[in-house]
């Protein structure tokens, strides 16, 4: 692994960091195998944070699980996940190792039990720089009191020696997000990062990734169910369904026109606030997402589908760029906009019957 | 964390009175008469009535037990009815026998059954694993005294690999010393590390499975620092509290490992004084054997406050 953690200032437009291509993985468990996420394609540009959206066990976290090996070993992994150049499916130990931490880190959901309670914060950040940027403990501890300081903790100084249960869970996630970046990692992987904590720290989570991606350039993949993190921090966005990608657009793209009917069932489950207060009900998409043993030929949302026909049932629709008018020039967002340029930053759908230019809510109106 | 110590003592204290009020009732509710055992022969009331007098049996029990309380607060424990020989004296030399074969028992079940049991959990549904079952099992259900006869059997008599008896001082002969209290701790420590294997492995199973194991993965440390520092650290809790309670079996277990390859330890002591009715000895005994417990039991709480920083706050709260 030549790759170390550079500056780097965002420059977009180079060669993708990761690279995912049919990136499958299975189960085996008591009652035969379960396919949890099957033929997943992604990127991610330098500089670039790509939400995967979906309901509860549609695969994001085992996709994002997946892409530094961290499954259990009941779990079997195809396909191709390249970081930086260097293929991570089936690597040796060394080689993961010597990629986690350094080039791909991890925030998980609950900040609380994913720090160890019997170490202090600043032991586990300083760990993870003794092993990769072989610092001495000394060195080392005087990152983690600067890296407290990036991700907004205040009298870092003192709360390095601090246990996990000492801080609040904002602190805590903050402490994560401290221990991921220690080493400058080229990908940062989020799954569900603001879930556990309260709204009013959500934004500031959401911010101190924000000005992670701007002052290193790192580019974060983030894992929600949450379509107002999406619309927060997202440049682009994945959405999956029952293990596998259904749609794939810039983040004002896929607001304004959702192509995918489970888009748009996951836009319409969401509140809007002012839109329609106290006159518009909630629409719910009915159903649930289906546990699959096999991929079946079939589009996997059919089912729950308003528009569903027999095509869908008999045949698997694949990503296709999405049939709609140009959109707007781009204001403000440099990235997420329609269009193929090789990133993947086009529009895609899988959906024998998309929506077309049905219009949409806009992000600005949403948020 | 000062008020917390205090609080320590204070329960300590009580523990220890109500130990010593009932052990001296007990000895005496036991059928038997100490000054029959002691007469002999010479069963005349006049001999009976001379060695009652001569311990103090005639007395009230409310003043034999002022006796025993305030010379034991002084230190001063009492005489052998059976031996004449003073109690101090007695624990002097059975005391460092017992503490030996325990304290050396106790690192060989340690050392034993937290190793097997971080194989069982980390090797889990391989051979290794089932090595270290089947080796728990066998230590859970062979009893020692058993085992301790078979040793001697095969270890001591048919090839004299080891002294089948006796004891040397560790001051005298190190060496020997050694090699005469090996056999024993093995014996005793084997069985206590099949418990502590099963708890230690239980327990690792669950440290890693959480999260925080899985974020020291994914922060790419090797599966040794994994393990030991993340998933072993959490669960020393539960086998420090099992060594701590297993501390206690340990004393009995040495009362009979002690008697099987004749240590005079601690446990030889205690068997002779219960068969003769030897009520000083008896009480010195519950006694120490009780402020043993206490002992340990705070040095365990201290222990977690060290292993587990939660603990430590609240223990500053009480």
């Amino acid at each position: 692994m030549t790759a170390t953690a550079t500056t780097a200032t965002p420059d977009t437009g180079t060669a993708p960091v990761l690279e995912v291509a049919g990136l499958g993985v299975r189960f085996a468990t008591e009652s035969g195998t379960l396919s949890a996420v099957d033929g997943v394609d992604l990127s991610l540009a330098p500089g670039e944070i790509v939400g995967i959206v979906g309901e509860s066990g549609c695969g994001k976290s085992v996709t994002a699980m997946s892409l530094a090996g961290l499954l259990p070993r009941s779990a079997k992994i195809e396909g191709s996940v390249r970081l930086l150049g260097t293929e991570l499916v089936g690597a040796k130990p060394g080689v993961l190792r010597a990629a986690r931490g350094q080039d791909i880190a991890y925030i998980f959901q609950e900040p609380m039990s994913s720090l160890n309670p019997v170490l202090t914060v600043g032991r586990q950040i300083t760990e993870v720089l003794q092993v990769h940027e072989k610092l001495s403990r000394k060195e080392a501890l005087e990152r983690a009191v600067e890296l407290l300081g990036v991700v907004g903790i205040p009298s870092p100084r003192e709360r390095v020696k601090h246990y996990p249960h000492q801080l609040s869970g904002g602190m805590r996630q903050r402490v994560m997000i401290a221990m991921a970046v220690a080493c400058q990692p080229r990908v940062l992987v989020a799954d569900e990062p603001t879930t556990a904590l309260d709204v009013t720290v959500q934004a500031g989570i959401l911010d101190v990734l924000r000005g992670l991606r701007d002052r290193f350039g790192t580019s974060i993949l983030v894992i929600t169910h949450d379509l107002g993190v999406i619309a927060d921090v997202a440049d682009r966005v994945v959405v999956m369904y029952a293990g596998r990608v259904v749609e794939r657009a810039g983040v004002d793209e896929l607001f304004a026109r959702p192509q995918h009917h489970y888009t748009s069932g996951l836009l319409s489950a969401s509140p809007t606030p002012g839109r329609h207060a106290g006159t518009h009900r909630l629409q719910e998409i009915p159903g649930l997402v289906p546990v699959l043993s096999e991929q079946p030929d079939a589009c996997t949302f059919a089912d729950r589908c308003p528009a569903a026909t027999d095509r869908c049932t008999t045949s698997r629709p694949v990503l296709e760029p999405a049939r709609v008018s140009a959109p707007e020039p781009a204001q403000g967002r440099p990235m997420g906009q329609g269009g193929p340029d090789g990133l993947g930053r086009e529009h895609l759908v899988a959906c024998w019957h998309p929506r077309g230019d049905t219009p949409r809510l806009t992000p600005e109106d949403r948020a | 964390m000062r008020s917390y110590l205090l609080n320590r003592a204070w329960q300590s204290l009580v523990t220890l009175v109500l130990a010593t009020v009932v052990v001296f009732l007990g000895v005496r509710a036991l059928p038997g008469d100490p000054a029959l055992a002691l007469a002999g022969e010479d069963r005349t009331p006049e001999a009976l009535a001379a060695i009652r007098e001569r311990y103090g049996l005639d007395q009230p029990l409310p003043l034999q037990f002022w006796h025993f309380v305030s010379n034991a607060a002084h230190g001063d424990l009492g005489t052998s009815v059976r031996t004449g020989q003073s109690v101090n004296d007695m624990l002097r030399t059975a005391l460092p026998v017992t503490l030996e074969l325990s304290l050396l028992a106790i690192a060989i079940a340690v050392v034993l059954g937290v190793g097997a049991g971080v194989v069982a959990a980390v090797r889990r549904g391989r051979p290794a694993e089932w090595v270290a079952n089947a080796f728990a099992l066998l230590g859970l259900s062979v009893p020692h005294f058993w085992l301790g006869l078979i040793a001697i059997l095969y270890l001591s008599v048919a090839t004299g690999l080891f002294p089948a008896s006796g004891f040397v001082p560790l001051g005298e002969d190190p060496v020997s010393n050694l090699h005469h209290v090996i056999l024993p701790a093995l014996i005793l420590g084997t069985g206590l590390s099949a418990v502590i294997m099963r708890q230690t492995r239980s327990s690792m199973l669950d440290s890693l499975s959480t999260d925080y194991v899985r974020t020291a993965e994914a922060k790419g440390l090797r599966p040794s620092v994994v393990v030991r520092r993340h998933a072993l650290r959490n669960s020393l809790i539960v086998v420090v509290t099992i060594v701590g309670l297993q501390l206690g079996g340990l004393i009995s277990g040495a009362v009979v490992t002690e008697q099987i390859f004749g240590l005079p330890g601690f446990g030889k002591m205690t068997i002779d004084a219960v068969f003769q009715r030897d009520y000083p000895v008896i009480q010195a005994v519950v006694l120490v054997t009780a402020t043993a417990y206490i002992v340990i039991n705070f040095a365990v709480d201290l222990l977690y406050s060290i292993i587990d920083p939660r603990v430590r706050v609240t223990g500053e709260a009480s």
